[in-house]
């Protein structure tokens, strides 16, 4: 028996494909620890979800919005040249880099934004950290006619300039915060006083699987869709179910969306956090891999936090993995042993990204270059009979200024 | 009986209403937190509440999370508060002290062990912002084993099924959230918070306070009038704020401040005796309108 199978035996008593219980718990983890204020705007957002997962016109509007104006099916990709020079496993991409907005945030706001439309919501307000989700937010709210306000830390703010240009061309206010350690986290908790503020005709689009009861299922149905294809494309494209799925990590929602149709498979899961200096080094961003349980943003969850229970700042090359928390879905499967979490530090990240660069005329988000590093080493140790599906999560054209940057190049 | 239900006793007999200043433990500086405690009470505050620095204070405004940060830069942890608080109960055994703040440092410590030292410390109740009845069996429990008061907020938006499930867990008093949006948020509307109150009587037999918009004497004489106790905490932290390294002033201007609330609620008493408030048919009808203006 696999590796991956004895875990499965023992999950299957935990039955994961039925979480989370109806009170947003993963397991231990998830719930909805709020102040009072939020209860009754969640609860409203929770029946507006139930309701219309169940509507055939909604979910018939959310499948055209995804093939008209995000691109999808993304294809899976077999990196031929890139499996040949490691020497090892064959190794697919899921590419949802080919998404509209270049990543997969998009496949969240498209289904959030036609939800804050059925809800009768004139306006929407995310938070952000790399630009992405602001991005994407920005974007859905350009083509729904929606008023957007995203908050974004006033250092991410100095540091991702473009992706500011690119959400105020799209129409978006973006609001630098300037409180805390002014980056993603700090955002999140202005995001949410705005919402509490302005519930009555605000949508806060949440851009990852973490938050109170009801984002981290939602967000994990919307970006479902992706493991859904890859299921059905790997059975077509090479007869059989991957050995293992390889995905980054940092609020973890392109790696629930990946994984999730294949949790009662035997294939085996692997979440990438991001290692940042090293996970000695303290300067990173791997809750699961290096901190513990505890309650931010809503949720229970692993954290990355001091002795007194103040979260600490976290690092990492790459904006959208920096994040002290991680979706409560992952703090359970890890625990129960479904998903490997293992973490990848900043230079093994850019090595990576100069790999597919250069080998598949491919150039991958930072956060994917996570993913794909431990793909490599993956790919060797399981030899050539192995198949591995990595989530290609995001492009890499954000990144050029930080790579170059990194490596004392002026661009 | 606890020293929350003797100190809303007292006051309900002397026909009272309660002052209740929050102010961030450590703010500016540890070592003024104490003195400044005594001030308040000197001051004419019934109860403190004592907000526990985090560095993610989310239902916080600016105002408060400044001073948690000021405090944090300080290494203002949840141990030190508790000492804190140890220290001003070597002076006051009367005056019941509040901790209100984030669930993840209690979470950290662990609910017995924090219930525990908390007790041992002289904390009254705790006020633990996101931490909802649902989540709290735990949580209360603990509190329990150690005679401390889970005291839980009730907003404008609360249904009555969660003001039915608050009021069984609650102890000590009901803190109503009398606006929408993060403490230190703008103004209050006095018919409608009134009408609200009346309703949440049904529910509950605990003292009501209000906290959120309320600035000035002004205020707090209004709010006064239909509650058992008025919170002040944005005011009074923006003034810490204000006067910088300068404790004398920082004392002297909050004392100012709450010695001014004091006399315009004395001044002004309650409409009718706590005693006479829980429930009540004749509320209904302005129950009912507030419900349709609060939903």
């Amino acid at each position: 028996m696999s590796e991956s199978s004895v875990n499965i035996a023992r999950h299957r008593e935990l039955d994961l494909m039925a979480q989370p219980d109806e009170h947003g718990h993963f397991g231990a983890y998830g719930g909805r620890f709020v102040a009072e204020t939020l209860m009754a705007p969640l609860e409203e957002l929770r029946h507006a979800y139930e309701q219309y997962l169940q509507d055939p016109g909604f979910l018939a509007e959310l499948d055209e919005e995804l093939r008209q104006y995000v691109g999808r099916p993304t294809p899976l990709y077999f990196a031929r040249r890139w499996s040949e020079h490691l020497g090892g496993a064959r190794l697919y991409l899921k590419r949802e880099d080919l998404n509209h907005t270049g990543a997969h945030k998009v496949n969240n706001t498209v289904g959030q934004a036609l939800l804050a439309r059925r809800m009768g919501k004139k306006r929407v307000i995310a938070e952000t950290g790399a630009g992405q989700h602001g991005v994407a937010t920005a974007t859905v709210a350009a083509r729904f006619g929606m008023s957007c306000v995203v908050y974004m830390g006033a250092e991410d703010v100095r540091r991702q300039a473009i992706n500011v240009y690119r959400m105020r061309l799209l129409g978006a206010d973006v609001v630098p915060v300037e409180s805390g350690s002014r980056t993603l986290k700090d955002a999140l908790n202005e995001a949410m006083r705005d919402w509490v503020t302005h519930v009555d005709d605000t949508f806060y689009i949440i851009g990852t699987v973490a938050g109170p009861h009801p984002y981290p299922v939602m967000v994990r149905d919307f970006q479902a869709v992706i493991g859904r294809e890859t299921r059905e494309q790997i059975l077509k494209q090479a007869g059989r179910l991957p050995d293992a799925l390889v995905a980054c990590v940092g609020g973890g929602s392109n790696a629930i969306g990946l994984f999730h149709p294949f949790l009662e498979d035997d294939v085996a899961l692997h979440g990438v956090e991001a290692a940042g200096e090293g996970l000695a080094s303290g300067r990173h961003a791997a809750p699961l891999c290096a901190g513990r349980p505890g309650v931010l943003h809503g949720n229970r969850t692993y954290l990355m936090e001091d002795d007194d229970g103040q979260i600490i700042e976290t690092h990492s090359i790459s904006a959208g993995l920096d994040y002290p928390g991680v979706g409560p879905e992952h703090a359970l499967l890890k625990d129960c042993g479904r998903a490997r979490y293992v973490a990848v530090t900043d230079a093994e990240a850019l090595a990576a990204f100069h790999d597919l660069s250069r080998l598949e005329g491919i150039m991958p988000a930072l956060e994917s270059s996570h993913a794909l590093a431990h793909a490599a080493r993956l790919a060797v140790e399981m030899g050539r009979d192995g198949l591995i599906v990595v989530n290609l999560s995001g492009r890499g054209d954000k990144d050029i200024h930080t790579v170059a940057a990194h490596e004392g190049i002026e661009v | 009986m606890s020293r929350i239900a003797a100190c809303f006793e007292g006051l309900r007999a002397a026909g009272r209403t309660a002052l209740i200043p929050f102010v961030t433990a450590g703010d500016p500086r540890p070592a003024v937190t104490v003195p400044l405690m005594r001030a308040m009470v000197a001051a004419g505050a019934d109860l403190i509440e004592l907000g526990v620095p985090f560095s993610d204070p989310m239902a916080d405004g600016p105002v408060i999370q400044r001073a948690s940060e000021r405090a944090l830069r300080h290494g203002v942890s949840l141990r030190r508060v508790l000492e804190m608080v140890r220290s001003f109960r070597e002076q006051d055994a009367q005056t019941p002290v509040v901790l209100m703040g984030y669930l993840n440092p209690i979470e950290v410590m662990g609910y017995e062990t924090f219930a525990t030292a908390a007790a041992a410390a002289g904390v009254d109740g705790v006020l633990t912002v996101d931490m909802p009845p649902e989540e709290a069996t735990g949580y209360a429990a603990a509190l329990a084993e150690a005679d401390l008061d889970p005291i839980f907020l009730i907003a404008p938006t609360t249904t009555d099924a969660r003001l039915a499930r608050i009021a069984a867990m609650a102890r000590g008093f009901v803190y109503y959230v009398s606006l929408k949006g993060v403490t230190g948020a703008a103004s209050l509307d006095v018919a409608v918070v009134t009408a609200r109150l009346a309703h949440i009587r049904r529910f509950t037999s605990l003292p009501l306070g209000v906290g959120f918009g309320i600035k000035d004497a002004r205020a707090a004489a209004r709010i006064g009038r239909c509650a058992d106790a008025v919170v002040v905490g944005s005011a009074l932290v923006s003034l810490i704020e204000a006067a910088g390294d300068d404790e004398a002033r920082c004392r002297q201007e909050v004392t100012t401040l709450l010695a001014g609330m004091r006399a315009a609620l004395d001044a002004s008493p309650a409409d009718t005796p706590a005693a006479d408030r829980a429930g009540g048919e004749a509320r209904d009808e302005k129950a009912a309108e507030t419900r349709s203006q609060a939903t």
